[in-house]
């Protein structure tokens, strides 16, 4: 007999080891997540993808499904959760989408459209963070970062290179480089790296693109990111 | 011939009358008048009070990022700041000569955005003065009065924006802040179908721009006492020109010409234009006074935009825009027209003009072409220059080895015309202000001058009446003795 739990009164078949979200993704059904990859190790920092199981909130990208658990998503308290953390995400950091090159190509931006969110709400911080060009193939800009740790995670379990790291505590946590100087440009990063292609929003960039790419024929310009994002992808 | 009345001798002991906001769309920009107890003007100043920062915020930024971001100076012409920057960063990538395709979808972008811009300025704000006259009802004097009025009229100049609009967003993706250029060529082609909605169109629109033409000419002859003189004052002009002499918006050698049309350079290449050009500050505005070096800030001055354009070149190369040209300047009488309400009929020219250039590029299937880009050898360093709707637009870039933004000037039009504007609503204040108590009407006058240069300190008075302007006459303990606001 299949497993089964239900998400917003869908019934979702799930086999023994999947988490809510990987089983739901399966089935067609977008849970909003930033953190979260298909191919990684969930990391369950930035609680978008939270649901409530049972009526008890939790990440469905580390809770494992169980049969007969009833799961809410789309729901309205849900998604006003969502969009307040979403917020705080783009108040955070400096994320200007008008003169951003990764716009309609970025999850964040994608995201906060599929929420709803309509203006930061909160007040910016706007904090200081200088790009990093000292690559020669690739930039950083941190300003955009949302410390999802996708890039982390790639260069440790795929790349075996431990390019980056997030360092600082709470508010003060940020994405440094594992180089003596903290350039990129003195680590062995290379376009090539998984690393190089992970990052949901603006910060890990191709040099010289930039806008090669038109408005109309980017990712989230073709379809929303609900029907573009299955299985965490 | 300047800086009179820039700066009253004893200040402290006149009235001051303040125009604050004129306008609220492109920075703000003030009016303030110093008179005495005979009402005799003492002082007039535009003050651009509004600091706007892109030349230093886009340092240490990727230069590819820059076309982008600094359209965001400007909601009216943002394709002038896209193209300049992406003519300077052509020449930090190494792009010495775009693909024809590039060139001409570039091409199409500007002289669709010179088209729309133009539309706006002159029916949406100016037309409802030189159509009612500039101190008729207020409650009318707005673009809903035109259509009320002049339906046709009004109706064509909609329509005239909205094609110049779409001719943007097929090039550059969106109708504002679109992404069409790129250091080194564009990012997409037109597509059979997006040109040939445009070619349904395009020939209304070249009857409509010569209709428009008919209009201000007929507007500008019927009453030369006032269109030949208001605000009138001389000064030297500069425009770029095409290689040939021809009147060109988006690339060519810069000229200058003095007051009566001799020249004072020619065939100068706009990468070395601070060696001609050098920017004044003045410790009462936020925007600088660009003057020609050889001259001297005092004398050196000019004014840019349509007027400067059509007198400075040799010929227009489509046939409509040639033969207005010619009346224009058989009118002017074979010198130069100094008149800034001139700008308006030689606005329309270029209007006409730019409707010509898209038919024509149009019927060119270079437009169609996916061989859209170049690169060659990186530079450090490179210069964009272009004719923006209202005068020479310049973008100046430096990006070191790590393509960083190390460096950044840009000489925006409405700079250019500092002087200019300021010299134009001096005179009118003494002409129509001098001894009389203020009145709307009156301050219009003021604004009139001001449009005639350029709508981004013009802009939102007739919007729909609602534009936010207050006039405060204050004594000498700064006491108000008499108040207009519009709100």
């Amino acid at each position: 007999m299949s497993l089964t739990f239900t998400l917003d009164g869908k019934t979702i078949p799930f086999e023994d080891g999947q988490t809510i979200i990987q089983a739901a993704g399966k089935a067609g059904v977008f849970i909003p997540h930033l953190c979260y990859h298909p191919e990684f190790k969930p990391h369950g920092s930035c609680k978008l993808c939270t649901v409530k199981v049972n009526g008890r909130h939790t990440a469905s990208c580390t809770m494992r499904a169980m049969p007969g658990m009833v799961v809410e998503s789309d729901t309205e308290e849900i998604n006003a959760e969502r969009r307040a953390l979403t917020q705080m995400l783009f108040v955070e950091g400096n994320h200007f989408c008008p003169s951003c090159e990764k716009s309609g190509n970025c999850q964040l931006q994608a995201t906060a459209y599929h929420l709803g969110m309509m203006s930061p709400h909160y007040d910016h911080f706007f904090p200081n963070r200088p790009v990093d060009a000292s690559h020669p193939e690739v930039l950083l800009d941190f300003n955009r970062c949302i410390l999802c740790s996708l890039c982390v995670r790639a260069s440790r379990d795929v790349d075996g290179k431990n390019v980056f790291a997030l360092s600082g505590r709470g508010i003060k946590t940020h994405l440094i480089v594992n180089a003596r100087s903290g350039q990129l440009g003195d680590t062995d990063f290379a376009l090539a790296d998984k690393a190089a292609q992970v990052c949901p929003v603006g910060v890990i960039l191709r040099k010289r693109q930039g806008f090669a790419v038109p408005i109309g024929e980017r990712k989230y310009d073709k379809a929303p990111i609900a029907e573009t994002v299955t299985e965490g992808k | 011939m300047t800086y009179q009345l820039e700066t009253a001798q004893h200040p402290i002991s006149l009235r001051r009358v303040a125009i604050d906001p004129v306008s609220r769309v492109e920075g703000h920009g003030k009016v303030t008048i110093l008179l005495d107890d005979q009402n005799k003007v003492h002082q007039v100043r535009l003050h651009i009070v509004e600091f706007r920062g892109f030349e230093k915020f886009i340092q240490g930024r990727p230069y590819w990022e820059v076309p982008v971001m600094v359209q965001r100076l400007c909601g009216i012409c943002p394709v002038s700041h896209h193209l300049a920057a992406s003519k300077a960063l052509d020449v930090i990538v190494g792009a010495k000569k775009l693909t024809p395709a590039a060139e001409k979808l570039r091409r199409l972008m500007h002289y669709g955005q010179m088209l729309q811009s133009h539309a706006l300025h002159f029916f949406h704000l100016c037309s409802p003065d030189l159509l009612f006259g500039f101190d008729s009802d207020v409650t009318r004097r707005n673009i809903v009065g035109v259509a009320l009025a002049h339906p046709e009229i009004a109706k064509q100049g909609v329509l005239l924006r909205k094609f110049g609009q779409e001719v943007i967003r097929v090039t550059a993706g969106k109708r504002v802040h679109g992404t069409g250029a790129v250091p080194g060529g564009m990012n997409k082609s037109l597509t059979v179908a997006e040109r040939d909605e445009l070619l349904k169109d395009i020939y209304h629109i070249v009857q409509w721009s010569r209709d428009a033409v008919s209009l201000i000419q007929k507007v500008h002859t019927q009453d030369p006492g006032l269109y030949n003189s208001f605000g009138i004052f001389r000064s030297n002009f500069m425009s770029l020109v095409g290689h040939n002499g021809d009147l060109d918006f988006y690339h060519g050698t810069l000229r200058a010409r003095d007051d009566n049309g001799k020249l004072i350079f020619d065939h100068l290449d706009y990468q070395n234009y601070n060696q001609v050009i050098e920017e004044e500050v003045r410790p009462w505005s936020y925007m600088k006074f660009p003057y020609i070096r050889a001259i001297g800030k005092e004398h050196g001055w000019y004014k840019v935009g349509p007027l400067a354009r059509v007198q400075n070149c040799k010929q227009i190369s489509t046939p409509f825009a040639e033969r207005e040209r010619k009346e224009f300047v058989d009118y002017a009488g074979g010198t130069p027209m100094h008149a800034p309400l001139a700008y308006h009929w030689t606005r329309m020219i270029e209007m006409l003009h730019a409707a010509e250039v898209i038919k024509e590029l149009l019927h060119d299937d270079d437009l169609l072409s996916d061989d859209l880009m170049v690169e060659g050898e990186r530079q450090m360093e490179g210069v964009g220059v272009i004719e923006a709707p209202r005068g020479t637009l310049f973008h100046h870039y430096q990006v070191d080895e790590n393509d960083v933004i190390t460096m950044a000037n840009l000489i925006v039009s409405t700079t250019n015309n500092n002087q200019a504007m300021n010299e134009a609503i001096r005179h009118v204040a003494r002409r129509y202000l001098h001894g009389r108590e203020v009145t709307e009407g009156l301050l219009n006058h003021i604004e009139v001058a001001i449009r005639a240069f350029d709508p981004c300190l013009s802009c939102a008075t007739h919007a729909l009446g609602k534009m936010p302007l207050e006039v405060e006459l204050l004594d000498v303990e700064g006491n108000r003795v008499h108040s207009l606001s519009r709100s």
